[in-house]
């Protein structure tokens, strides 16, 4: 077998990538392997584009917004980002979006993609201090309420009051900004 | 430290061979994207604008004591030549993508090389933390807190649905990717890799391996990180990855001690076979080298082969890469000439152990 990148030395290389189950596999040169820093130090990013991209154009809402077909809006106005330009055609195409604007311009429509990666589309993790806006406090105050309910629920009015007033100062907190 | 030396040492903080679970788990490290609000990601920006995050990202490194780990060396990847940016690939300090593709790219580096925090790669800001053994915890406290430092600085793209925003919509939410590369030699020689592979991929993980000829990956060397960053917490992730390698961890031993209870002589004499073909042979490639010191790492783990250090076997599995080998001559050079120079080097440092 030759190497797919440049049909010329034999493949020496067969790398398997696997993504959700999906396998794919490529074979290429050393001499290429070396070129593209493709070396055994560190093979993540392979390709990781060329599935990406894959994947997005399998989107059926993509289909439709280049036919036309069913979506009337966006066969007359592409779906841009206003902030980079960007239109949702060129991200389904490189997989990558050019500010972080775009996922307010593209909004919904990256459910079904994320839903497909990740299985999932809302973030429960960390919460930057600073600009994590008020979500932070929210979500503290939310697991301090149960925590109350817990509290009261065994009887342990000390450890109640003392949450209520933690509770009552990050409402403050929270008028305030 | 300066950029010559972080080339020209071959050591790095994760080749230790020290560390938890370090007879299987070569090394942790851990991923963090992180953007800034109101600059175009690296992809569309334009020079100036890549120029002022390089300028942002590094201030903020030099005004805040980033801990222990400090100080750190900014190095722009146009200064570096070709070859300098893949020897810094093969250290696993910065990404084949940084070395390649970015424009204006550069890499904060800790002294011990535990901490590099690449900026204008595909996000504005990699944290990246890398630690010899399985310590996926420590590794994110690490990252976490260096995290926490930029963010009193530096406005980050963040939204309240989605997450840190970054670049590549596989790394939204969290954007943390979290790994460790283990050492699976009884697996494979046993045959029940592929099984174990099939079974990773349906929990959200991945396994990454450089495939030799036939099915056997290099140096049965494999990579397992978390597939998803959305709609999972970060301790979720970290006790996914922690606990599916942990149970890989546990195969492989099992699988070490059925192949010394059931063929210890044709084990023995694999490792013993391939020992000596290290200490003798001439001319050697990158792909029958890496088989051969897994061999021989394994023999050290099983207690096969004493007088070699797993520090000896994770230094050489880095110093016989095509870069290493020819910042080391100083010269670029054939695969012949390197496949020479190869066998030299592995020669030269198994005997200066026996010595
Ligand atoms: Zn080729
Ligand atoms: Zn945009």
């Amino acid at each position: 077998m030759n190497c797919e990148d440049c049909g010329k030395r034999p493949a020496t290389l067969h790398l398997t990538k696997i993504v959700n189950g999906e396998k794919t596999e490529y074979h290429i040169c050393e001499h290429c392997a070396q070129e593209k820093g493709h070396v055994f130090a560190d093979f993540h990013n392979f390709s990781i584009n060329n599935i990406l991209s894959g994947l997005l154009n399998f989107d059926p809402l993509v289909k439709n917004s280049m036919s036309g077909l069913h979506n009337q809006t966006t066969a007359q106005k592409p779906m841009r980002c206003e902030t980079c330009g960007l239109t949702y055609a060129q991200f389904s195409k490189s997989g990558r979006f050019g500010c972080s604007d775009c996922y307010r311009y593209f909004g919904d429509r990256l459910d079904p993609l994320f839903r497909r990666i990740h299985g999932n589309t809302q973030h429960i993790g960390k919460v930057p201090e600073r600009t994590g806006g008020q979500l932070k406090i929210r979500r503290e105050l939310e697991q301090l309420k149960t925590l109350l309910q817990q509290y009261v629920m065994t009887e342990e009015f000390e450890k109640a009051a003392e949450i209520r007033d933690r509770i009552r100062a990050l409402e403050k907190k929270m008028e305030q900004a | 430290m300066s950029v010559q030396q972080f080339i020209q040492n071959p050591w790095s903080n994760w080749m230790k061979g020290q560390g938890p679970d370090a007879d299987i788990v070569i090394s942790t490290r851990i991923r963090i994207a992180r953007n800034l609000r109101h600059q175009p990601f690296p992809l569309l920006a334009t020079d100036s604008q890549a120029e002022e995050v390089v300028n942002q990202v590094a201030k903020v490194v030099r005004t805040e004591s980033l801990g222990k780990e400090g100080p750190f060396e900014l190095i722009m990847m146009d200064r570096l030549q070709p070859l300098e940016k893949r020897v810094l690939v093969e250290k696993h300090l910065i990404s084949p993508n940084l070395a390649e593709e970015s424009r204006k790219g550069a890499v904060l580096l800790s002294g011990d090389e535990s901490i590099s925090i690449m900026i204008n790669e595909e996000d504005h800001i990699r944290i990246q933390v890398l630690l010899p053994g399985f310590q996926l915890t420590e590794a994110w406290d690490i990252g976490s807190r260096i995290d926490d430092i930029f963010e009193k600085h530096v406005n980050y793209a963040f939204d309240e649905k989605r997450g840190y925003l970054t670049s590549c919509p596989t790394n939204v939410g969290t954007g943390i990717r979290a790994s460790v590369m283990l050492h699976l030699p009884a697996l494979v020689m046993t045959q029940q890799i592929n099984r174990i592979l099939q079974a990773i991929n349906q929990v959200g993980l991945v396994v990454r391996g450089l495939y030799g000829e036939g099915s056997e990956a290099l140096g049965n060397l494999f990579q397992l990180s978390n597939q998803v960053t959305l709609g999972m917490s970060e301790t979720d992730i970290l006790s996914n990855l922690y606990s599916v390698a942990k149970q890989i961890i546990e195969q492989e031993r099992v699988a070490r001690r059925y192949l010394q209870e059931n063929s210890a002589l044709a084990l023995e004499d694999r490792i013993c076979r391939s020992y000596g073909i290290l200490l003798h042979a001439r001319t050697v490639e990158s792909k029958e080298a890496a088989q051969r010191l897994s061999d021989v790492r394994l023999g050290i783990d099983l207690g096969i082969i004493q007088n070699v250090s797993p520090f000896t076997i994770n230094e050489l599995l880095v110093l016989t890469q095509p870069g290493f080998l020819q910042q080391h001559a100083g010269q670029k050079l054939t695969p012949e000439q390197r496949d020479e120079r190869r066998a030299r080097l592995i020669r030269e440092r198994l005997r200066a152990k026996i010595a």
